[in-house]
């Protein structure tokens, strides 16, 4: 073989060698990662494993039929002093190469199939959780038990813009993660309260779009205690790629007194609702509020992004009654990006929030905004 | 009575009803938009290059993402392969002209209008198209910055080019075939680009439906895509994906009967199974209307649904496999020669093979739940558009180009620009596989640090492959104009069929008698 052809041959075999490497690489190193993850439930290991057959399957046909052309590459070059014969047409090999491969086909579906059933195995769950995608975060309701909370991302905006040093977990760390029992199956109920969302969870193999006014149902159930992280895969806007979802597995003891835990809280939150919050105690939260659930759109000093999202600087709404502030916060703006939060912060925050709004950037209201008055202005609807 | 062509530049150009005066028109818009749709793509590269937001907002970025791919599909591919359809269709047949000549005029200078009209939105108020180029219902729709109506128009208007382009090319194969020339005579270029047109009329409303929809949602009150008013968010998928399936064989088709030309010609022997060529074509034509759910295995289809579209899908391989396999056999006992258009075509035989694989592994719908909306799917489409229909493209450019100017272009040259290209496009697609698979959703901005390592070298990759472009530009510019002058009527020694009959540069009318094919 002359140095030139052996150099043609290399080069346009790399992809079948990247192929191979693929196919032999563990999922172990985490950086220069080849493969994806097998898993912890029986889902994804399923899936892994269907995935492996295909590879292999592959290899196989891309090492037969690019041999070949290798073969013809080399040994039917005109500079060797070959003649072109001049056949033009087999009918045998013509049937061959399409039954065989059918048959590969029809071999490959049935693995495929009962992959597949074991996705949509979602009857008889133990556990009910209900998720919601929202622009851009998720929300996590166990169903029947009153928990219910915001899970957003908690890497800073230094972080992402480079004012400050990337995190050991940037982009992949969140407020409060989803926290589920191991050993017990768990049934996701995912949906979306603006655009569509996408909820995964590779270790779990769970993807379902979270979409308005449906729901999707997906299924896990694990013996591994562990923190998985996953991602929103569906195009959600500006910050797809800044919701991320962090799902812990934990033993079921450490679960039940997780969720005590949460029920506890939501008993304590019900008490500061009635109670007489300062101006410097609304502002301290408010501006906690407004970095995580507002800064998104309206940006960090309020002045939103023209022609998208409206500046809150002077706003009408921001410098005109309370009640109409109020309520744009809990009936969101139909047919716009401004959703509802009556659902996404608790009364303490929206009034928090709204205080903040009113007193900073410029804006000089005056005036204080208590949580009661978010209460009794929903009480009133 | 031959003449020439007008000697005023504009009226030579604007108003030109000359096939091959309108593919080269057609030629060198698709190359403009591809430069554009590559820059683009340069943006997105630079700002993957690290993770963090270095150099745009993720706004921006988005709508990078979303114009990178409605350019390139809507504004380089197709029009380039309307542009070889509309120089080479009639010399292929023995035909004077197209049998439309001013609607092919028309065709093609809506186009400009049409993407000048989606391009300045970027410099408007709200920004570009920021959804994505499958502009999924309700982020295109309430959720869309206003501009989404210019890029609605632009949409209709690119629409109604290709409409127009496909009748064209329709009413020319069916009635100005010289004689003789019988459709299972017809060259593979010429079936392939029939049944790509008769895809094209078929989904080209679809698409113009949906965009009107959404045009309705957002401006007159209606609920097609709206859940809270009684729509469905998901009839958007459905509608769009029933276009949007046969829209990638569109583009691809052609791309197989470029590739159909070129193999047997550097081969020196005949195509190998032409009837079984024409009847895989016509199959694969066929399924692309009845898979167009596996987009959408994630938005929790009944089984028996998710099932049906697993199988059909699964069933493509059957007749793209049957075409790999001709291809292969012709070259088998040729008397091989490797000519650039020659490596642009095994190159597109063995990456598009690849991204055939990848294909069948993305059809398992288990699978796909982990694949879906990941870099595995951008490695996967990148494999078969780029390493697919650009390198076929390409492939073309250079095949022809000797035979329409009768310069002949620098060989060297056009092996470098390969080289280059073959290794940077698998440096720059080869790693997001790595990165779909190790779990990087598709259209993001920013990313975690474990997918560092790979988007750096994928993005290195890109750039490269960028450079190569410009170096393709270079050499067809210098071919044009200073290339070696050739008369050989045939150019290449293996080349058959009534193009390669007429002198060499073709002049500007041909076949105005009509030749007869034995």
């Amino acid at each position: 073989m002359s140095k030139r052809a052996r150099a043609l041959f290399l080069g346009l075999l790399s992809p079948a060698i990247l192929l191979l490497v693929v196919g032999g690489a563990s999922a172990e190193d985490a950086a220069w990662n080849l493969n994806m993850p097998r898993g912890v439930t029986e889902v994804s290991q399923a899936a892994y494993d269907i995935h492996m057959i295909m590879i292999w399957v592959c290899t196989v046909i891309g090492v037969l039929v690019f041999g070949f052309m290798f073969y013809i590459m080399f040994a039917h070059r005109k500079s060797r002093g070959v003649t072109a014969a001049n056949f033009h047409e087999n009918l045998t090999v013509e049937i061959l190469w399409t039954i065989v491969p059918a048959l590969i086909l029809i071999v490959m579906a049935v693995p495929a199939t009962t992959a597949l059933l074991k996705v949509y195995d979602t009857e008889n769950p133990d556990i009910d959780i209900k998720v919601t995608g929202y622009q851009w975060k998720w929300q996590y309701e166990y169903i029947g038990e009153g928990v219910k909370f915001m899970s957003e991302l908690r890497t800073s905006q230094d972080e992402q813009y480079g004012r400050a040093p990337k995190g050991e977990h940037y982009l992949r760390e969140v407020t409060q993660p989803l926290v589920i029992p191991a050993n017990k199956k768990v049934r996701f109920l995912i949906t979306g309260n603006d655009v569509i969302h996408s909820w995964w969870v590779p270790d779990f193999a769970v993807k379902r779009d979270a979409i308005p006014g449906l729901f999707t149902a997906a299924w896990a159930k694990t013996d591994q205690p562990g923190v998985y992280v996953g991602a929103c895969t569906e195009l959600c806007g500006k910050d797809h790629s800044r919701m991320p979802v962090v799902v812990e597995v934990k033993e079921e003891a450490e679960y039940d007194a997780w969720l005590a835990g949460k029920k506890e809280e939501a008993v304590i939150y019900q008490s500061t609702i009635g109670k007489e919050w300062t101006n410097q105690e609304l502002l301290a939260k408010g501006e906690a509020v407004y970095a995580v659930s507002c800064a998104g759109c309206h940006q960090a000093a309020g002045e939103g992004i023209p022609g998208v999202f409206p500046a809150l600087v002077g706003s009408s709404i921001v410098t005109g009654p309370v009640e109409g502030h109020i309520g744009i916060l809990i009936n969101g703006v139909a047919g716009s990006a401004m959703q509802s939060f009556a659902d996404q912060l608790s009364e303490v925050d929206i009034a928090a929030v709204i205080h903040y709004k009113r007193n900073s950037w410029g804006n000089d209201m005056g005036d204080i905004v208590q949580p009661v008055d978010v209460l009794n202005y929903k009480q009133n609807q | 009575m031959a003449h020439g062509p007008s000697e005023n530049f504009f009226s030579r150009w604007l108003f030109s009803t000359n096939h091959k005066d309108i593919g080269t028109l057609y030629l060198w818009f698709s190359f403009a938009m591809f430069l554009l749709g590559g820059a683009f793509a340069m943006v997105i590269r630079a700002e993957l290059f690290q993770p963090g937001m270095q150099l745009i907002k993720p706004e921006f970025f988005n709508q990078m993402t979303t114009m990178h791919g409605l350019v390139m599909v809507f504004g380089a591919i197709m029009p380039a392969f309307v542009g070889l359809a509309n120089w080479m269709i009639p010399m292929m047949i023995g035909a004077p002209d197209m049998a439309l000549p001013r609607m092919n005029n028309l065709s093609f200078w809506i186009l400009p209008f049409a993407f000048a009209i989606l391009v300045s939105t970027l410099f408007m108020e709200g920004g570009g198209p920021n959804f994505g180029w499958t502009f999924y219902a309700p982020l295109s729709t309430t959720y869309a910055p206003d501009t989404v109506n210019y890029f609605i128009f632009g949409v209709h208007i690119m629409g109604a080019s290709s409409i127009m382009g496909s009748i064209n090319i329709i009413a020319t194969v069916m009635n100005m075939r010289a004689p003789g020339m019988t459709y299972m005579k017809m060259p593979l270029f010429v079936w392939t680009w029939v049944i790509t047109a008769f895809l094209l009329v078929a989904v080209m409303p679809v698409l113009a439906g949906a965009v009107t929809m959404m045009l309705m949602d957002i401006n007159f009150g209606t609920s097609f895509f709206d859940a809270a008013g009684g729509g469905d968010p998901v009839l958007f998928q459905h509608v769009f994906w029933f276009f949007g399936h046969p829209e990638v064989y569109i583009i691809i088709l052609p791309a197989f009967g470029v590739v159909s030309q070129i193999i047997p010609t550097f081969s020196r022997k005949p195509l190998f199974g032409y009837s079984s060529m024409v009847y895989a074509t016509a199959s694969i034509a066929f399924l692309s209307f009845i898979v167009w759910a596996h987009h959408m295995f994630t938005v929790g289809m009944p089984i028996a649904g998710e099932l049906y579209f697993m199988y059909a899908t699964m069933l493509i391989a059957v007749p793209t496999g049957v075409k790999v396999f001709n291809w292969v056999t012709t070259m088998y006992k040729g008397a091989l020669t490797f000519e650039t258009p020659m490596l642009f075509s095994i190159a597109f035989v063995i990456l598009f093979t690849f991204g055939g694989f990848t294909g069948m592994m993305l059809s398992i719908a288990a699978a796909d739940t982990q694949y879906h909306d990941t870099y595995f799917v951008v490695a996967h489409f990148h494999y078969v558009m780029v390493a697919g229909a650009v390198f076929s493209g390409t492939a073309a450019v250079y095949y022809w180009l000797p035979k329409w100017c009768g310069r002949m272009y620098d060989e060297t040259m056009g092996k470098l620009q390969f080289w280059i290209a073959f290794i940077a496009f698998n440096i720059t697609f080869m790693p997001q596989h790595f990165l779909g698979l190790a779990g990087m959703p598709r259209r993001y901005s920013d990313y975690g640090l474990q997918f560092a390592d790979w988007n750096m070298v994928s993005s290195i990759g890109a750039f490269m492959y960028g450079g190569a472009q410009l170096l393709f530009l270079y050499n067809v510019i210098r071919t044009i104009g200073w290339g070696k002058p050739i008369s050989d009527p045939k150019v290449w020694e293996g080349a058959e069929g009534l193009e390669w009959t007429l002198p060499t540069p073709a002049p500007f009318h041909t076949f105005s008698t009509p030749p007869v094919v034995k």
